[in-house]
Protein backbone atom coordinates (compact mmCIF):
# COMPACT_ATOMS: atom_id res chain seq x y z
CA UNK A 1 0.00 0.00 0.00
CA UNK A 2 1.70 3.33 -1.23
CA UNK A 3 -0.06 4.99 1.71
CA UNK A 4 2.07 3.16 4.51
CA UNK A 5 4.65 5.31 5.71
CA UNK A 6 6.70 4.01 8.27
CA UNK A 7 6.80 -0.06 9.70
CA UNK A 8 8.83 -1.85 12.22
CA UNK A 9 9.20 -5.01 11.69
CA UNK A 10 9.59 -7.28 14.90
CA UNK A 11 11.89 -5.35 16.92
CA UNK A 12 12.98 -6.00 20.05
CA UNK A 13 14.94 -3.92 22.46
CA UNK A 14 16.87 -5.23 25.21
CA UNK A 15 18.66 -3.33 27.93
CA UNK A 16 21.34 -4.91 30.21
CA UNK A 17 20.90 -4.61 34.16
CA UNK A 18 22.94 -5.35 37.28
CA UNK A 19 23.92 -9.12 37.80
CA UNK A 20 23.83 -10.10 34.06
CA UNK A 21 20.07 -9.90 33.88
CA UNK A 22 18.56 -8.27 31.12
CA UNK A 23 15.83 -5.80 30.64
CA UNK A 24 13.25 -6.95 27.83
CA UNK A 25 11.72 -3.02 27.22
CA UNK A 26 10.14 -4.35 23.89
CA UNK A 27 9.67 -7.60 22.80
CA UNK A 28 8.96 -8.74 18.95
CA UNK A 29 6.97 -5.63 17.70
CA UNK A 30 5.37 -4.84 14.18
CA UNK A 31 3.19 -2.02 13.63
CA UNK A 32 2.19 0.30 10.38
CA UNK A 33 1.96 3.88 10.18
CA UNK A 34 0.16 5.04 7.73
CA UNK A 35 -0.70 8.42 6.12
CA UNK A 36 -3.40 10.31 7.65
CA UNK A 37 -3.89 7.78 9.77
CA UNK A 38 -3.28 7.68 13.85
CA UNK A 39 -2.00 4.94 15.47
CA UNK A 40 -2.96 4.79 19.14
CA UNK A 41 -0.65 2.84 21.60
CA UNK A 42 -1.67 2.11 24.86
CA UNK A 43 -0.45 0.62 28.05
CA UNK A 44 -0.02 1.26 31.75
CA UNK A 45 3.74 3.17 33.16
CA UNK A 46 6.71 0.33 32.00
CA UNK A 47 4.98 -1.20 29.39
CA UNK A 48 7.68 0.02 26.88
CA UNK A 49 5.50 2.80 24.96
CA UNK A 50 8.23 5.23 25.07
CA UNK A 51 11.17 3.01 24.38
CA UNK A 52 9.24 2.09 21.45
CA UNK A 53 8.94 5.98 20.03
CA UNK A 54 12.16 6.22 20.78
CA UNK A 55 13.29 3.51 18.92
CA UNK A 56 10.55 5.20 15.99
CA UNK A 57 12.68 8.19 15.89
CA UNK A 58 15.70 6.98 16.17
CA UNK A 59 16.49 7.72 19.58
CA UNK A 60 17.41 4.38 20.54
CA UNK A 61 18.70 1.32 18.09
CA UNK A 62 16.78 -1.47 18.07
CA UNK A 63 18.75 -4.71 19.66
CA UNK A 64 17.10 -6.71 16.97
CA UNK A 65 14.42 -6.36 13.89
CA UNK A 66 14.42 -3.24 11.25
CA UNK A 67 12.25 0.04 10.98
CA UNK A 68 11.34 0.31 7.37
CA UNK A 69 10.49 4.08 6.39
CA UNK A 70 9.24 4.43 2.80
CA UNK A 71 10.69 0.44 1.98
CA UNK A 72 14.32 1.33 3.47
CA UNK A 73 15.61 0.29 6.77
CA UNK A 74 16.37 3.25 8.80
CA UNK A 75 18.14 1.39 11.45
CA UNK A 76 21.95 1.60 10.75
CA UNK A 77 22.30 4.75 9.14
CA UNK A 78 25.02 7.43 10.17
CA UNK A 79 24.40 10.33 12.74
CA UNK A 80 23.96 12.66 10.31
CA UNK A 81 21.32 10.67 8.02
CA UNK A 82 19.21 10.13 10.98
CA UNK A 83 19.39 14.00 12.18
CA UNK A 84 18.36 14.65 8.04
CA UNK A 85 15.74 12.05 8.53
CA UNK A 86 14.00 13.39 11.73
CA UNK A 87 12.54 16.28 9.76
CA UNK A 88 10.03 14.03 8.61
CA UNK A 89 9.50 12.14 11.81
CA UNK A 90 8.43 15.24 14.63
CA UNK A 91 7.70 14.94 18.56
CA UNK A 92 5.24 16.41 21.17
CA UNK A 93 5.74 15.39 24.47
CA UNK A 94 3.80 15.55 27.55
CA UNK A 95 5.33 18.19 29.76
CA UNK A 96 5.96 21.45 26.79
CA UNK A 97 7.58 23.63 29.59
CA UNK A 98 10.19 21.15 29.98
CA UNK A 99 10.58 20.64 26.34
CA UNK A 100 11.09 24.53 25.90
CA UNK A 101 14.05 26.38 26.66
CA UNK A 102 12.64 29.31 29.59
CA UNK A 103 14.66 31.63 28.20
CA UNK A 104 13.53 32.02 24.58
CA UNK A 105 10.97 33.70 23.51
CA UNK A 106 7.74 31.86 21.60
CA UNK A 107 9.38 33.44 18.22
CA UNK A 108 12.27 31.68 18.91
CA UNK A 109 10.96 28.25 20.06
CA UNK A 110 8.82 28.01 16.90
CA UNK A 111 10.92 28.99 14.34
CA UNK A 112 14.07 26.79 15.93
CA UNK A 113 13.17 23.50 13.89
CA UNK A 114 13.15 25.30 10.58
CA UNK A 115 16.38 27.29 11.19
CA UNK A 116 17.99 24.55 12.50
CA UNK A 117 17.48 22.53 8.86
CA UNK A 118 18.30 25.48 6.95
CA UNK A 119 14.87 26.34 5.55
CA UNK A 120 14.21 29.59 7.09
CA UNK A 121 16.06 32.66 6.50
CA UNK A 122 16.30 34.62 9.93
CA UNK A 123 14.51 37.98 8.86
CA UNK A 124 11.23 35.82 7.57
CA UNK A 125 11.26 34.60 11.12
CA UNK A 126 8.32 36.81 12.30
CA UNK A 127 6.20 36.06 9.55
CA UNK A 128 6.58 32.18 9.42
CA UNK A 129 5.99 32.53 13.09
CA UNK A 130 2.86 34.28 13.24
CA UNK A 131 1.90 31.62 9.76
CA UNK A 132 2.11 29.35 12.56
CA UNK A 133 0.62 30.36 15.68
CA UNK A 134 -2.67 30.73 13.10
CA UNK A 135 -2.39 26.98 12.18
CA UNK A 136 -2.70 26.42 16.11
CA UNK A 137 -5.48 28.95 16.75
CA UNK A 138 -3.35 31.28 18.91
CA UNK A 139 -3.50 35.08 18.91
CA UNK A 140 -0.27 36.67 17.49
CA UNK A 141 0.61 39.01 21.23
CA UNK A 142 2.09 35.77 22.62
CA UNK A 143 4.83 35.74 19.71
CA UNK A 144 7.13 37.57 22.33
CA UNK A 145 6.30 35.89 25.38
CA UNK A 146 7.84 33.28 27.18
CA UNK A 147 6.82 29.60 27.92
CA UNK A 148 6.25 30.38 31.49
CA UNK A 149 4.01 33.12 31.15
CA UNK A 150 1.16 31.17 28.84
CA UNK A 151 -1.22 28.63 29.67
CA UNK A 152 -0.47 24.53 29.55
CA UNK A 153 -3.08 24.29 26.85
CA UNK A 154 -1.44 26.91 24.71
CA UNK A 155 2.06 25.72 25.52
CA UNK A 156 0.89 22.32 24.19
CA UNK A 157 -0.17 24.20 21.31
CA UNK A 158 3.00 25.61 20.35
CA UNK A 159 4.71 22.81 20.77
CA UNK A 160 2.29 20.84 17.99
CA UNK A 161 2.93 23.95 15.72
CA UNK A 162 6.64 23.70 16.71
CA UNK A 163 6.51 19.80 15.59
CA UNK A 164 4.33 20.56 12.51
CA UNK A 165 6.77 23.69 11.38
CA UNK A 166 9.14 21.43 9.27
CA UNK A 167 6.05 19.71 7.55
CA UNK A 168 6.36 16.07 9.12
CA UNK A 169 4.83 12.92 7.80
CA UNK A 170 4.77 11.44 11.04
CA UNK A 171 3.58 13.43 14.48
CA UNK A 172 4.51 11.54 17.26
CA UNK A 173 2.71 12.38 20.64
CA UNK A 174 3.93 10.96 23.99
CA UNK A 175 1.03 11.78 26.38
CA UNK A 176 0.32 14.81 25.00
CA UNK A 177 -2.80 15.80 26.80
CA UNK A 178 -2.14 13.63 30.04
CA UNK A 179 -0.63 17.02 31.80
CA UNK A 180 -4.16 18.55 30.36
CA UNK A 181 -7.42 19.45 32.36
CA UNK A 182 -10.41 17.51 30.30
CA UNK A 183 -11.90 20.42 28.24
CA UNK A 184 -8.31 21.52 26.93
CA UNK A 185 -7.85 17.96 26.37
CA UNK A 186 -10.80 18.11 24.07
CA UNK A 187 -9.77 21.25 21.91
CA UNK A 188 -6.66 20.04 21.47
CA UNK A 189 -6.96 16.77 20.46
CA UNK A 190 -9.92 18.96 18.04
CA UNK A 191 -6.98 20.61 17.07
CA UNK A 192 -4.90 17.41 16.01
CA UNK A 193 -7.71 16.17 14.28
CA UNK A 194 -7.96 18.97 11.85
CA UNK A 195 -4.64 19.46 11.08
CA UNK A 196 -4.38 15.67 10.92
CA UNK A 197 -6.99 15.81 7.87
CA UNK A 198 -5.94 18.72 6.57
CA UNK A 199 -2.25 17.53 5.95
CA UNK A 200 -2.16 13.97 5.95
CA UNK A 201 -0.28 13.75 8.71
CA UNK A 202 0.09 10.06 10.09
CA UNK A 203 -0.27 10.27 14.06
CA UNK A 204 0.89 7.67 16.69
CA UNK A 205 -0.41 8.94 20.09
CA UNK A 206 0.84 7.10 23.11
CA UNK A 207 -1.54 7.17 25.98
CA UNK A 208 -2.84 5.81 29.08
CA UNK A 209 -6.53 6.65 28.78
CA UNK A 210 -8.21 4.11 26.52
CA UNK A 211 -11.70 6.20 26.27
CA UNK A 212 -9.53 9.17 24.97
CA UNK A 213 -7.64 7.40 22.18
CA UNK A 214 -10.89 5.13 21.51
CA UNK A 215 -12.06 8.53 20.21
CA UNK A 216 -10.05 9.59 17.25
CA UNK A 217 -7.55 6.46 16.76
CA UNK A 218 -8.18 4.41 13.36
CA UNK A 219 -5.89 1.92 15.05
CA UNK A 220 -5.18 1.27 18.70
CA UNK A 221 -2.22 -1.42 20.03
CA UNK A 222 -2.26 -2.03 23.31
CA UNK A 223 0.70 -3.05 24.68
CA UNK A 224 1.49 -4.98 28.23
CA UNK A 225 5.04 -5.79 29.30
CA UNK A 226 6.57 -4.91 26.39
CA UNK A 227 4.28 -6.99 24.26
CA UNK A 228 1.71 -6.10 22.10
CA UNK A 229 -1.49 -8.00 23.39
CA UNK A 230 -3.66 -6.60 20.94
CA UNK A 231 -4.34 -4.11 17.56
CA UNK A 232 -7.74 -3.40 16.64
CA UNK A 233 -9.45 -0.67 14.84
CA UNK A 234 -10.62 2.72 17.43
CA UNK A 235 -14.58 2.09 16.76
CA UNK A 236 -14.30 -1.28 17.73
CA UNK A 237 -12.73 -1.39 21.24
CA UNK A 238 -15.37 -1.09 23.44
CA UNK A 239 -17.03 -3.92 21.44
CA UNK A 240 -15.01 -6.24 19.86
CA UNK A 241 -11.47 -6.39 21.99
CA UNK A 242 -10.58 -9.78 23.03
CA UNK A 243 -7.47 -9.58 24.83
CA UNK A 244 -8.53 -9.89 28.55
CA UNK A 245 -5.51 -7.10 29.40
CA UNK A 246 -8.02 -4.56 27.22
CA UNK A 247 -10.86 -5.80 28.87
CA UNK A 248 -9.97 -4.83 31.85
CA UNK A 249 -8.10 -1.84 30.56
CA UNK A 250 -11.77 -1.34 29.84
CA UNK A 251 -13.07 -2.09 33.29
CA UNK A 252 -11.11 0.35 35.13
CA UNK A 253 -12.28 3.38 33.81
CA UNK A 254 -14.48 5.62 35.92
CA UNK A 255 -17.00 7.17 34.12
CA UNK A 256 -19.71 10.00 35.28
CA UNK A 257 -23.03 7.54 34.25
CA UNK A 258 -21.87 5.24 36.28
CA UNK A 259 -24.34 3.98 39.05
CA UNK A 260 -22.47 4.14 42.24
CA UNK A 261 -23.46 0.53 43.13
CA UNK A 262 -21.83 -0.79 39.93
CA UNK A 263 -18.75 -3.34 40.84
CA UNK A 264 -15.68 -1.67 39.42
CA UNK A 265 -13.43 -4.59 38.69
CA UNK A 266 -9.79 -3.98 39.61
CA UNK A 267 -6.99 -6.30 38.49
CA UNK A 268 -5.18 -8.14 41.37
CA UNK A 269 -1.47 -7.38 42.06
CA UNK A 270 0.65 -5.95 40.40
CA UNK A 271 2.53 -5.89 37.06
CA UNK A 272 5.34 -8.41 37.19
CA UNK A 273 8.93 -6.81 36.77
CA UNK A 274 10.09 -6.48 33.50
CA UNK A 275 13.14 -7.84 34.47
CA UNK A 276 11.55 -11.04 34.77
CA UNK A 277 8.89 -11.49 32.91
CA UNK A 278 7.00 -14.45 33.19
CA UNK A 279 7.40 -17.40 30.92
CA UNK A 280 4.24 -18.05 28.44
CA UNK A 281 1.78 -15.25 28.12
CA UNK A 282 2.92 -12.24 30.12
CA UNK A 283 -0.45 -11.43 31.60
CA UNK A 284 -1.33 -14.92 32.93
CA UNK A 285 -0.71 -14.50 36.21
CA UNK A 286 -3.09 -11.72 36.42
CA UNK A 287 -5.75 -13.12 34.24
CA UNK A 288 -9.23 -14.51 35.85
CA UNK A 289 -9.47 -16.95 33.38
CA UNK A 290 -5.65 -18.49 32.52
CA UNK A 291 -5.33 -21.80 32.02
CA UNK A 292 -2.07 -24.41 32.63
CA UNK A 293 -1.35 -23.65 28.48
CA UNK A 294 -0.92 -20.03 29.22
CA UNK A 295 1.83 -20.35 31.83
CA UNK A 296 3.90 -22.69 29.78
CA UNK A 297 3.49 -21.10 25.75
CA UNK A 298 3.58 -17.37 25.01
CA UNK A 299 0.69 -16.83 22.88
CA UNK A 300 1.36 -15.02 19.25
CA UNK A 301 -1.06 -12.62 18.09
CA UNK A 302 -3.69 -14.13 15.33
CA UNK A 303 -6.32 -12.85 13.47
CA UNK A 304 -9.73 -12.21 14.09
CA UNK A 305 -10.80 -10.04 11.40
CA UNK A 306 -9.65 -7.39 8.84
CA UNK A 307 -7.38 -5.56 11.18
CA UNK A 308 -7.92 -7.04 14.25
CA UNK A 309 -5.21 -8.97 16.30
CA UNK A 310 -5.13 -10.37 20.08
CA UNK A 311 -2.24 -12.80 21.41
CA UNK A 312 -4.24 -14.91 23.56
CA UNK A 313 -4.85 -18.82 23.85
CA UNK A 314 -8.42 -18.61 25.14
CA UNK A 315 -9.64 -17.13 22.35
CA UNK A 316 -8.55 -20.02 20.21
CA UNK A 317 -10.45 -21.84 22.38
CA UNK A 318 -13.97 -20.01 22.33
CA UNK A 319 -14.35 -18.89 18.91
CA UNK A 320 -17.41 -19.55 18.47
CA UNK A 321 -17.92 -17.62 22.39
CA UNK A 322 -19.54 -14.22 21.84
CA UNK A 323 -16.20 -11.49 22.64
CA UNK A 324 -17.19 -10.45 25.82
CA UNK A 325 -16.51 -13.54 27.21
CA UNK A 326 -13.22 -14.13 26.04
CA UNK B 1 -26.29 12.49 62.04
CA UNK B 2 -23.31 14.08 63.49
CA UNK B 3 -21.96 17.01 61.74
CA UNK B 4 -17.63 16.76 61.84
CA UNK B 5 -16.76 19.62 59.54
CA UNK B 6 -18.27 22.52 59.03
CA UNK B 7 -16.89 25.52 56.28
CA UNK B 8 -18.65 29.12 56.25
CA UNK B 9 -18.45 31.87 53.85
CA UNK B 10 -14.69 30.61 53.44
CA UNK B 11 -12.44 33.18 51.89
CA UNK B 12 -9.23 32.38 50.80
CA UNK B 13 -6.43 34.91 49.60
CA UNK B 14 -2.56 35.01 48.25
CA UNK B 15 -1.02 38.00 49.27
CA UNK B 16 -2.71 41.32 47.73
CA UNK B 17 -4.30 38.96 45.02
CA UNK B 18 -7.96 38.53 44.19
CA UNK B 19 -9.25 36.30 46.46
CA UNK B 20 -8.42 32.59 45.05
CA UNK B 21 -11.04 31.16 46.93
CA UNK B 22 -14.63 33.14 47.59
CA UNK B 23 -17.84 32.05 50.03
CA UNK B 24 -16.57 28.54 49.96
CA UNK B 25 -19.38 26.73 52.08
CA UNK B 26 -19.83 22.77 53.34
CA UNK B 27 -20.65 20.72 55.80
CA UNK B 28 -20.27 17.35 56.02
CA UNK B 29 -21.54 14.54 58.59
CA UNK B 30 -19.24 11.47 59.85
CA UNK B 31 -18.60 8.61 57.23
CA UNK B 32 -19.56 11.53 53.83
CA UNK B 33 -17.31 11.43 51.01
CA UNK B 34 -17.38 14.36 49.18
CA UNK B 35 -15.65 15.21 45.49
CA UNK B 36 -14.41 18.52 45.13
CA UNK B 37 -13.56 19.09 41.30
CA UNK B 38 -12.63 21.82 38.97
CA UNK B 39 -9.74 22.23 36.59
CA UNK B 40 -6.23 23.29 37.39
CA UNK B 41 -6.34 26.34 39.36
CA UNK B 42 -9.84 26.69 40.62
CA UNK B 43 -8.91 26.16 43.85
CA UNK B 44 -10.00 23.11 45.11
CA UNK B 45 -6.28 22.20 46.86
CA UNK B 46 -6.39 25.99 48.51
CA UNK B 47 -9.48 24.57 50.14
CA UNK B 48 -8.53 21.65 51.80
CA UNK B 49 -4.95 22.99 52.46
CA UNK B 50 -6.78 25.63 54.73
CA UNK B 51 -8.33 22.90 56.35
CA UNK B 52 -5.46 21.88 57.62
CA UNK B 53 -3.76 24.84 58.32
CA UNK B 54 -1.38 24.64 55.91
CA UNK B 55 -1.50 27.26 53.13
CA UNK B 56 1.26 27.75 51.18
CA UNK B 57 3.72 30.76 50.85
CA UNK B 58 1.33 33.83 51.59
CA UNK B 59 -1.95 32.45 51.44
CA UNK B 60 -4.59 33.46 54.35
CA UNK B 61 -7.86 33.31 55.63
CA UNK B 62 -9.57 36.64 55.11
CA UNK B 63 -12.92 35.25 56.01
CA UNK B 64 -15.65 32.63 57.13
CA UNK B 65 -14.91 30.37 59.48
CA UNK B 66 -13.80 26.20 59.42
CA UNK B 67 -15.08 24.30 62.46
CA UNK B 68 -14.04 20.66 62.96
CA UNK B 69 -15.95 18.41 65.69
CA UNK B 70 -17.79 21.90 66.72
CA UNK B 71 -14.37 24.01 67.60
CA UNK B 72 -13.09 26.30 65.20
CA UNK B 73 -9.75 25.27 64.01
CA UNK B 74 -8.75 28.84 63.06
CA UNK B 75 -5.96 30.90 65.32
CA UNK B 76 -4.56 27.41 66.58
CA UNK B 77 -1.11 27.11 68.18
CA UNK B 78 1.27 25.24 66.21
CA UNK B 79 1.37 22.28 68.99
CA UNK B 80 -2.19 21.88 68.41
CA UNK B 81 -2.10 21.91 65.28
CA UNK B 82 0.59 18.98 65.35
CA UNK B 83 -1.96 16.78 67.03
CA UNK B 84 -4.73 17.63 64.72
CA UNK B 85 -2.67 16.79 61.41
CA UNK B 86 -0.99 13.55 63.05
CA UNK B 87 -3.95 12.04 64.05
CA UNK B 88 -7.33 13.26 63.46
CA UNK B 89 -6.92 15.16 59.75
CA UNK B 90 -4.72 13.30 57.79
CA UNK B 91 -3.75 14.06 54.09
CA UNK B 92 -2.38 11.78 51.63
CA UNK B 93 -1.37 13.05 48.23
CA UNK B 94 -0.63 12.63 44.98
CA UNK B 95 2.64 11.34 44.97
CA UNK B 96 3.05 10.14 48.38
CA UNK B 97 6.60 8.06 47.36
CA UNK B 98 7.46 12.28 47.20
CA UNK B 99 6.28 12.68 51.23
CA UNK B 100 8.65 9.77 52.60
CA UNK B 101 12.09 10.05 53.31
CA UNK B 102 13.82 8.71 50.26
CA UNK B 103 17.13 7.78 52.09
CA UNK B 104 15.18 5.74 55.27
CA UNK B 105 13.48 2.90 54.92
CA UNK B 106 9.75 2.65 55.02
CA UNK B 107 9.70 1.01 58.73
CA UNK B 108 11.45 3.26 60.56
CA UNK B 109 9.86 6.65 59.28
CA UNK B 110 6.64 4.77 59.95
CA UNK B 111 7.20 3.24 63.49
CA UNK B 112 8.30 7.09 64.12
CA UNK B 113 5.29 8.52 63.10
CA UNK B 114 3.21 6.49 65.41
CA UNK B 115 5.65 6.90 68.41
CA UNK B 116 5.47 10.30 68.04
CA UNK B 117 1.90 10.90 68.56
CA UNK B 118 1.19 7.85 70.89
CA UNK B 119 2.66 6.30 73.63
CA UNK B 120 3.34 2.66 72.18
CA UNK B 121 6.52 1.12 72.13
CA UNK B 122 8.98 0.78 68.99
CA UNK B 123 7.81 -3.13 68.83
CA UNK B 124 4.22 -2.15 69.05
CA UNK B 125 4.47 0.62 66.48
CA UNK B 126 5.88 -2.19 64.36
CA UNK B 127 3.56 -4.32 64.75
CA UNK B 128 0.56 -1.81 64.57
CA UNK B 129 2.14 -0.18 61.01
CA UNK B 130 2.63 -4.05 59.65
CA UNK B 131 -0.93 -4.85 60.44
CA UNK B 132 -2.22 -1.34 58.60
CA UNK B 133 -0.30 -2.22 55.49
CA UNK B 134 -1.84 -5.50 55.37
CA UNK B 135 -5.18 -3.93 55.51
CA UNK B 136 -4.38 -1.89 52.63
CA UNK B 137 -3.94 -5.36 50.83
CA UNK B 138 0.23 -4.83 50.49
CA UNK B 139 1.44 -8.35 50.32
CA UNK B 140 4.88 -9.17 52.55
CA UNK B 141 4.30 -5.99 55.29
CA UNK B 142 7.94 -7.22 56.74
CA UNK B 143 9.38 -6.77 53.26
CA UNK B 144 7.65 -3.45 52.42
CA UNK B 145 8.69 -1.81 56.20
CA UNK B 146 12.48 -3.05 55.45
CA UNK B 147 12.45 -1.36 51.77
CA UNK B 148 13.20 2.21 50.68
CA UNK B 149 10.80 3.94 48.76
CA UNK B 150 12.19 3.91 45.88
CA UNK B 151 11.83 0.11 45.68
CA UNK B 152 8.02 0.51 45.85
CA UNK B 153 6.57 0.89 42.93
CA UNK B 154 3.51 4.52 42.81
CA UNK B 155 0.89 2.64 43.35
CA UNK B 156 2.17 0.63 46.35
CA UNK B 157 3.75 3.59 47.65
CA UNK B 158 0.29 5.15 47.43
CA UNK B 159 -1.21 2.51 49.60
CA UNK B 160 1.91 3.12 52.28
CA UNK B 161 0.63 6.89 52.15
CA UNK B 162 -2.95 6.02 52.99
CA UNK B 163 -1.99 3.18 55.43
CA UNK B 164 -0.18 5.65 57.72
CA UNK B 165 -2.89 8.04 56.95
CA UNK B 166 -5.56 5.97 58.63
CA UNK B 167 -3.37 4.51 61.10
CA UNK B 168 -5.24 6.32 64.27
CA UNK B 169 -8.64 6.13 62.78
CA UNK B 170 -9.30 9.23 61.50
CA UNK B 171 -12.42 10.88 61.74
CA UNK B 172 -11.72 13.33 58.47
CA UNK B 173 -9.33 11.83 55.74
CA UNK B 174 -8.54 14.71 53.40
CA UNK B 175 -7.16 13.36 49.78
CA UNK B 176 -5.16 15.53 47.14
CA UNK B 177 -5.27 13.96 43.80
CA UNK B 178 -5.10 10.55 45.33
CA UNK B 179 -5.32 8.54 42.22
CA UNK B 180 -4.03 11.28 39.62
CA UNK B 181 -1.08 9.99 38.98
CA UNK B 182 -1.46 6.21 38.94
CA UNK B 183 -2.46 3.95 35.92
CA UNK B 184 -5.98 3.36 34.97
CA UNK B 185 -6.10 -0.60 36.81
CA UNK B 186 -4.05 1.06 40.00
CA UNK B 187 -6.50 4.22 40.30
CA UNK B 188 -9.46 1.46 40.31
CA UNK B 189 -7.86 -0.71 43.16
CA UNK B 190 -6.99 2.35 45.15
CA UNK B 191 -10.48 3.90 44.87
CA UNK B 192 -11.83 0.71 45.72
CA UNK B 193 -9.88 0.96 48.98
CA UNK B 194 -10.54 4.21 49.68
CA UNK B 195 -14.33 3.16 49.81
CA UNK B 196 -13.65 0.27 52.16
CA UNK B 197 -12.02 2.83 54.72
CA UNK B 198 -15.61 4.17 55.15
CA UNK B 199 -17.14 0.92 55.56
CA UNK B 200 -14.79 -0.28 57.73
CA UNK B 201 -13.87 3.20 60.00
CA UNK B 202 -16.45 4.83 58.82
CA UNK B 203 -13.98 8.09 58.33
CA UNK B 204 -15.46 11.22 56.32
CA UNK B 205 -13.77 11.69 53.00
CA UNK B 206 -13.02 14.78 51.42
CA UNK B 207 -11.61 14.39 47.69
CA UNK B 208 -10.43 16.30 45.28
CA UNK B 209 -9.66 15.12 41.88
CA UNK B 210 -10.34 16.56 38.66
CA UNK B 211 -11.28 13.24 37.28
CA UNK B 212 -15.13 13.48 37.51
CA UNK B 213 -15.52 9.95 36.93
CA UNK B 214 -13.69 9.09 40.05
CA UNK B 215 -15.35 11.72 42.21
CA UNK B 216 -18.80 10.30 40.51
CA UNK B 217 -17.79 6.87 41.65
CA UNK B 218 -16.84 7.55 45.08
CA UNK B 219 -18.84 10.48 46.31
CA UNK B 220 -22.41 11.22 48.10
CA UNK B 221 -22.10 14.92 47.58
CA UNK B 222 -20.21 16.63 44.80
CA UNK B 223 -18.88 20.19 44.61
CA UNK B 224 -17.74 21.47 41.15
CA UNK B 225 -15.26 24.52 41.63
CA UNK B 226 -14.41 27.64 38.65
CA UNK B 227 -11.86 30.21 39.58
CA UNK B 228 -12.61 30.33 43.10
CA UNK B 229 -16.08 29.83 43.29
CA UNK B 230 -18.86 27.18 43.85
CA UNK B 231 -20.39 26.37 40.56
CA UNK B 232 -22.56 23.81 41.66
CA UNK B 233 -23.40 21.66 44.34
CA UNK B 234 -25.23 18.80 45.13
CA UNK B 235 -25.73 15.00 45.78
CA UNK B 236 -24.08 13.16 43.03
CA UNK B 237 -27.32 12.91 41.20
CA UNK B 238 -28.08 16.55 41.31
CA UNK B 239 -25.26 17.81 40.23
CA UNK B 240 -23.87 15.01 37.14
CA UNK B 241 -27.37 14.10 36.12
CA UNK B 242 -28.76 17.96 36.34
CA UNK B 243 -26.42 20.34 36.49
CA UNK B 244 -27.35 24.01 37.06
CA UNK B 245 -24.58 25.64 35.51
CA UNK B 246 -23.35 25.63 31.94
CA UNK B 247 -19.43 24.78 33.17
CA UNK B 248 -20.74 22.23 34.64
CA UNK B 249 -22.68 20.61 31.70
CA UNK B 250 -19.47 21.43 29.54
CA UNK B 251 -17.22 19.39 31.96
CA UNK B 252 -19.21 16.47 32.00
CA UNK B 253 -19.32 16.94 27.90
CA UNK B 254 -15.80 16.94 27.72
CA UNK B 255 -15.03 13.92 28.84
CA UNK B 256 -13.80 10.33 26.73
CA UNK B 257 -16.61 7.97 27.21
CA UNK B 258 -15.69 4.43 25.64
CA UNK B 259 -17.85 4.48 23.01
CA UNK B 260 -19.07 7.83 22.97
CA UNK B 261 -18.76 10.66 20.12
CA UNK B 262 -15.71 10.32 17.67
CA UNK B 263 -13.58 12.94 16.33
CA UNK B 264 -12.71 11.38 13.23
Amino acid sequence: MSDLIMETRNIIKKYPASGGRVLTACNNISLQIYKGKTLGIVGESGCGKSTLVRMLIQLENPTAGEILYHGSNITDLRRKEKWLLRQNMQMVFQDPAASFNPKMKIIDILTEPLLNYKRLKRRQKAEKAKELLEMVELPEDILYRYPHSISGGQRQRISIARALSLEPEILICDEATSALDVSVQKTIIELLVKLQKQKQIGIVFICHDLALIQSFAHQIAVMYLGNIVETLPGEQVSKNSRHPYTRALLESVFTVTMDGSEEIAALDSEVPSPLDIPPGCPFHNRCSSASRLCGDKRPELEKIETGHEAACHLYKFNKEASPLQC
Amino acid sequence: MVIILEIKNLTIQYGQQDASVENFNLTMEKGEIVGIVGESGSGKTTVIRAIIGALAGTGQITGGDIRFDRCSVLGKSNEDWRKLRGTKIPMIFQDCGGTLNPIRKIGRQYVEYICIHSSMSKQEAWEKACNMLTKMRLPYAGNIMNSYPHQLSGGMCQRVGIAMAMTFEPELLLADEPTSALDVTTQAQIVKEMMELRDRFNTAIIIVTHNLGVASYMSDHIVVMQHGKVVDQGSKGEVLVHPSSEYTKQLILAIPKMGGSRFV
